[in-house]
């Protein structure tokens, strides 16, 4: 038997390298980014947990009822409830903070990066196999290199997070504005509008129900990253869950685990509702 | 009547290399060998057509013929491989951006197969849009909309989305749309094929009044030979990317330029495309009221008729006589305003031979056919209404 030759091609220390390179030269960008991310989270935190917990109750019961019916608004201000008798009310408002701002910042990279994919060819082409990279590397390699740039935390939990959601809305807006019917395109064009005015007045609201979906899927994406995204030192529920397992305590594993499906449950029914809704709406103009 | 477009050996060919495809062309290769040979597909080859102004020009053919390519390329929808298109003494196909963008806005509008309508924008959002890139203000843009949707019979759905309403109301919309923009030349992409065949006909006449009332250069697309030869001034029938024959519908009716034309209309429904002046024959004989029975007698006799019409002073239309009559009121010493039989069948010059059955059926007499003051313009025989439904087939 042969045994595989004595040949090694360092790409790990190339990598290593090149993120050691990147953080030292644009260390102040990262700084920047730092400290509006940083403070992003924490203007979202601030906020929810400044809310009477009641008021926090209404408003979930308010978005239910909007975007479903009644029994769904009660049933959410329920699993809130719940989340609250737990004791672990300001851990989830630091999920819930953690989750927005990464999914605010997926966006919009996403969105623009999707309508430039649909746009030129040659771009999509590039990017597919660098989506298909990052959807499926194992999302705790993220976490490494996001600690070179941004320590430890919850900014560098934000990042890890995009990386691994922003991948659906990039594709489901290429595919929503690709697939938007030619002749309705042909219809605009005739009509004699440039580029920029066929994006804005057609392709983009034709595109948005299916856009939505995309939104729907890396908001879900987001919140599972943010319960691993713990490890790298963010707070919030995820930290418990790690706690629990530390301790193998059974009743707090739960607990921290069973409040994360709450929230999971919740964000996935209202943004999917919000996608419904501009589907019988048809948005505006 | 001047030419508003010209084409002048427009071809459009798709694919990686399109130029090499024209030698090939030229050649005399068919489609499938060109693409066999170069990869490229040829769409439209050397078309040449002169669209007048203030005509309805349908371009007909089947599936494949290259005539949805065409039209496209008359708004440069597709930019023609080579070739000119000529409107109001400018070439389009060599308009950069800025006039492009002029040409379209201004110029010319498209009616879509299935509409093309933003199902995001309501009806009026829809009319409005053309307007709104040419930079329309709010205002003006929503009266000159509704005007539009009026004329096309949508008032009272402006506010509904396309969705909302039938496949001929949707179309309606296209039409209104492409109208509010008043544009000089209209393209209408088998803007009637996917309506049901009642609302086809009904948009159909629409079509007709409203060319009447607004007298657009109108390039019409089809692949039904009646809708053809029933709206179009004139027709050009396309065959694998070729304009092969291109005509007013009687003249390709009478003279069919080759097989597969003359194999086209054996399907047509003629008594929709036929009109009277088509069939009828000019009055070779013809007796005044005041010229009496014997010279009635006498025309019949030395044309060799059985019957003649009768016209009053102003030469209008009073009724006809046949040659029995006649003899017996000279007999019976009758004048001919007596013995005249006034309740003659006419019909008008560009009523449509399926109107002029019925009344054949139901007279013994020769049809008469007269203009708006009664005046006798031909006749028709009731044998010739029978035969011209035949058609002629190349010996």
């Amino acid at each position: 038997m042969q045994e595989f030759p004595d040949i090694s091609i360092p790409i790990g220390d190339v990598v290593d390298f090149i993120v050691r390179w990147i953080d030292s030269t644009f260390a102040p960008f990262f700084d920047f980014i730092f400290y509006l991310t940083s403070n992003t989270i924490q203007g979202f935190d601030g906020f929810l947990t400044m809310l009477p917990w009641w008021v926090f109750l209404i408003l979930i019961f308010a978005l239910g009822y909007y975007f479903q019916n009644v029994s769904a608004g009660i049933l959410y201000a329920g699993f809130m409830f719940l989340v609250g008798s737990f004791g672990l009310w300001d851990e989830m408002m630091i999920t819930i903070a953690i989750v927005l701002t990464a999914v605010i910042i997926s966006l919009l990279i996403g969105i623009p990066t999707g309508i430039f994919m649909a746009m030129n060819k040659a771009f999509s082409v590039f990017m597919r196999p660098v989506l298909d990279a990052m959807q499926t590397m194992p999302s705790f390699v993220y976490l490494i290199p996001v600690i070179f740039f941004f320590s430890l935390g919850n900014v560098p939990a934000v990042f890890a997070t995009i990386i691994y959601a922003v991948p659906p809305v990039i594709r489901l807006t290429e595919l929503a504005i690709r697939n938007v019917d030619r002749e309705v395109i042909e219809s605009a064009e005739s009509f004699g509008s440039s580029r920029m005015q066929i994006l804005k007045k057609v392709q983009l609201p034709q595109a948005i129900p299916t856009m939505m979906a995309g939104v729907n899927q890396t908001t879900m994406m987001a919140l599972a990253m943010a319960v691993i995204a713990s490890m790298v030192g963010a707070g919030g529920l995820g930290e418990q869950v790690l706690i629990s397992i530390n301790r193998i305590d059974i009743a707090l594993g739960f607990e921290a685990g069973i409040s994360i499906v709450f929230l999971a449950i919740i964000i996935d029914r209202i943004t999917a509702g919000i996608g419904d809704k501009f589907q019988r709406d048809k948005g505006d103009h | 009547m001047g030419v508003k477009m010209s084409l002048q050996h427009v071809s459009k060919i798709f694919g990686p290399k399109p130029k090499s495809a024209i030698p090939l062309i030229k050649e005399g290769k068919s489609k499938d060998e060109i693409l066999a040979e170069t990869g490229n597909t040829v769409g439209v080859y050397d078309a040449t057509i002169d669209v007048n102004e203030g005509e309805l020009f349908v371009i007909m053919g089947l599936s494949g013929s290259g005539k949805s390519t065409l039209i496209r390329c008359l708004n440069l929808l597709n930019k023609p491989t080579s070739g000119s298109i000529v409107v109001d003494g400018e070439d389009v196909v060599k308009y950069k951006t800025e006039k492009l963008k002029n040409y379209r806005q201004n110029k010319i509008a498209m009616v879509f197969q299935h509409f093309g309508l933003f199902s995001h924008r309501t009806v009026l959002g829809n009319v409005e849009y053309g307007l709104e890139i040419r930079g329309v203000s709010a205002e003006e843009r929503r009266e000159i909309a509704t005007k539009n949707l009026e004329s096309v019979g949508l008032k009272g759905w402006e506010d509904k989305y396309p969705d909302e309403l039938s496949g001929g109301m949707q179309q309606r919309v296209g039409l209104a749309r492409a109208l509010a923009n008043d544009p000089d030349i209209l393209l209408m992409d088998e803007p009637f094929s996917a309506l049901d065949p009642l609302i086809r006909r009904e948009m159909q006449l629409e079509l007709l009044d409203l060319q009447e009332r607004l007298q657009k250069t109108i390039i019409f697309i089809t692949h039904d030979i009646n809708e053809a030869f029933k709206i179009g001034d004139r027709v050009a029938v396309m065959k694998d990317g070729r304009v092969v024959q291109t005509g007013a519908p009687e003249e390709i009716l009478e003279n069919p330029a080759n097989e597969y034309i003359s194999d086209f209309i054996k399907d047509i429904d003629r008594s929709k495309i036929i009109q009277a002046e088509n069939i009828m024959i000019r009055p070779n004989a013809m007796v005044s009221l005041k010229d009496g029975l014997k010279v009635a007698v006498q025309e019949m006799e030395s044309n060799g008729l059985s019957s003649v019409f009768v016209t009053d002073r102003k030469r209008q239309l009073h009724g006809i006589v046949t040659i029995d009559a006649a003899i017996e009121g000279i007999n019976q010493k009758k004048t001919l305003e007596d013995v005249v039989f006034t309740d003659v069948a006419t019909v008008k010059k560009d009523d449509y031979l399926e109107e002029i059955i019925p009344k054949a059926v139901e007279t013994t007499y020769p049809i008469a056919v007269v203009n708006e003051e009664n005046r006798l313009e031909g006749i028709i025989l009731r044998v010739h209404v029978l035969s011209s439904l035949i058609a002629e087939d190349a010996e």
